[in-house]
């Protein structure tokens, strides 16, 4: 959760435009800046000819193959692909998560019920199931998106039933003084109440379920995706198409961090003040 | 406006330490239309016989009559504030926290939108009606919780301690205000405080408790013409008066 901002000291309410555009400008610069560093020793390196021109490519041929692969389409298809993916796998998963996540949150039997199920399940590396699932449901997508899906079910469940406890007694005692009920308690009170944590746990799961779908199409032998996309390049040595796919998965990543969470962050709970961004 | 009986209730609560008394064998009653505030000590269980009015705690013995009818549970008859700012869903504007009662009820939006903003208008926030709780000050969240507590019409308003937590600035200004809501809508209005002056600024009646475990200690009924002032020196004997009552010395003005 991003309970903390790091605001400088001039980008305050108050700044005027051109100093605010100028902060905005130094920030870039500050977030740019570790990039640039570890990018400029990375050529170094790279033109030294320490390492064999194959296994460690210069930026420059990392770049001209992203370019190559983009333009040819083989890039966008492997993304999408494991986008369709995720977001079949996450799906399952944030419904599954915030259904079960209010239920332990609302009623003791299913607290007693999941709770000792989710203690044991969460801390195991989601990866350890997949040989298991892989038997189970065959090589493929359905293996792929049920893994995904029962990896990244875990923090929905915490977050959400956290959440639950910390709606507070008064909204509930007051929804009922003024004549909800049940249905009407759960969705005008329960879920928005539990929403800057539901947000909270979706995020995790995100990032957990996109960790563990790089590591399994791998292993899935599944045609396209960006996780088979580098495993298949070891065979030729393509360290620069392998780079170019890492660089893509961690751009995807920051993508749907600052443009998915961000926003529907910044729509909701930052809006009601119950969240500072 | 419905009159309203407390027969002999009192309420145990029980808790891992053993039963700790809430409150003890309270009686009285209230007239409809009347405005009746409750003061005691901290601790005396001002707020656990209101959570009882309110249907939120079930007397262990007694009983709460509303128009003879025997309260079972929370219902659309009686409207709760409560003194925590909190009380407001941060997720409602103030006119969706306002309509929330009438949306209950399956009213169509602009009807419950309409009767809203009057509502807000009668606390003096329709300006701020599209303001989301976290950007208005403290008193003016509590408006619009007492908006909120009259908006779908209820015969009685409950009310613990709505302006405790305000600065005394603010807190003036508010019962003034609800003092105006009063006489303009005629609610049975359960008010709990332990602000004597306060109790004597409102209240048609005050009924004193007694130091935990509470009970009914006297009544004192406040014969003075409104707008109150609280500088005659009629006000200031009954805060006086009260003041004994709670063991407390006239120091206090
Ligand atoms: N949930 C609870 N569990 C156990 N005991 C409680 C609970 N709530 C209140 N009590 C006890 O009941 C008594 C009355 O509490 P109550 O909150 O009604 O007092 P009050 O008159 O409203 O006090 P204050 O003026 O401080 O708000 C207190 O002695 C308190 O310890
Ligand atoms: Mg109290």
């Amino acid at each position: 959760m991003t309970m903390v901002s790091i605001v400088s000291p001039i980008s305050n309410g108050y700044s005027t435009g051109p100093e605010k555009i100028g902060s905005r400008w130094r920030a870039f610069a500050r977030t740019a800046f570790p990039f640039l560093v570890v990018g400029g020793i990375w050529e170094i390196v790279a033109h030294l000819g320490i390492f064999p021109q194959r296994l460690f490519p210069t930026l420059e041929d990392v770049a001209i193959t992203f370019v190559q692969l983009t333009i040819s389409g083989i890039l966008p298809h492997h993304v999408i692909e494991t986008l369709i993916r995720l977001f079949c796998g996450f799906a399952l998963a944030g419904t599954m998560g915030i259904l079960i996540g209010i239920a332990m949150g609302q009623s003791r039997r299913a607290e007693d019920i999941f709770l000792p199920l989710v203690s044991i399940g969460a801390p195991i590396p989601g990866l350890a199931y997949a040989p298991l699932f892989l038997l189970w449901f065959g090589l493929g997508n359905l293996s792929t998106i049920l893994l995904v899906a029962f990896v990244s079910v875990f923090p929905v469940i915490i977050n959400t039933w956290t959440g639950g406890k910390a709606v507070r007694e008064i909204w509930v005692r007051s929804a009922k003084a003024m004549g909800s009920d049940d249905r009407q308690l759960f969705r005008y009170v329960i879920l928005p109440g539990t929403l800057p944590y539901i947000l909270t746990g979706l995020r995790l799961g995100l990032a957990q379920a996109w960790r563990i779908l790089v590591a399994v199409e791998m292993l899935a032998a599944v045609p396209w995706g960006l996780g088979w996309l580098i495993f298949g390049a070891r065979e030729f040595l393509n360290t620069d198409v392998m780079l170019a796919a890492i660089v893509v998965i961690g751009g995807i990543g920051l993508a749907l961090e600052k443009f998915v969470f961000k926003r529907l962050e910044d729509y909701t709970v930052v809006r009601w003040g119950m969240m500072v961004s | 406006m419905r009159p309203i009986e407390i027969r002999d209730v009192s309420l145990i609560y029980e808790t891992p330490a053993g039963n700790v008394p809430g409150v003890q064998s309270v009686s009285f009653q209230i007239a409809a239309s009347e405005f009746v505030c409750i003061v005691g000590p901290s601790g005396c269980g001002k707020s656990t016989l209101l959570n009882i009015i309110a249907g939120f705690l079930t007397p262990t013995v007694g009983e709460i009559r509303i128009d003879g009818k025997a309260v079972t549970g929370q219902g659309q008859d009686r409207g709760v504030v409560f003194q925590d700012f909190a009380q407001l869903f941060p997720w409602r504007t103030a006119l969706g926290n306002v309509a929330f009662g009438l949306e209950m009820q399956g009213m169509e939006k602009n009807r419950r939108e309409t009767i809203a903003m009057e509502q807000l208008g009668l606390v003096k926030l329709e300006k701020f009606a599209q303001s989301y709780p976290h950007h208005l000050s403290g008193g003016m969240q509590q408006r619009v919780a007492i908006a909120r507590a009259l908006a779908y019409n209820p015969a009685v308003l409950l009310m613990d301690e709505p302006f405790a937590a305000l600065d005394a600035l603010t807190r003036d200004d508010m019962q003034r205000l609800l003092a105006d809501v009063w006489r303009k809508t005629r609610k049975t209005v359960i008010y709990v405080t332990h602000n004597v002056a306060e109790a004597v600024y409102l209240a048609d009646r005050v009924v004193v408790m007694t130091p935990h475990p509470g009970t009914v200690k006297t009544e004192v009924l406040i014969r003075l013409p409104r707008p109150r002032d609280p500088l005659s020196v009629e006000f200031l004997d009954y805060q006086r008066q009260l003041l004994q009552h709670l063991g407390q010395h006239a120091a206090a003005g």
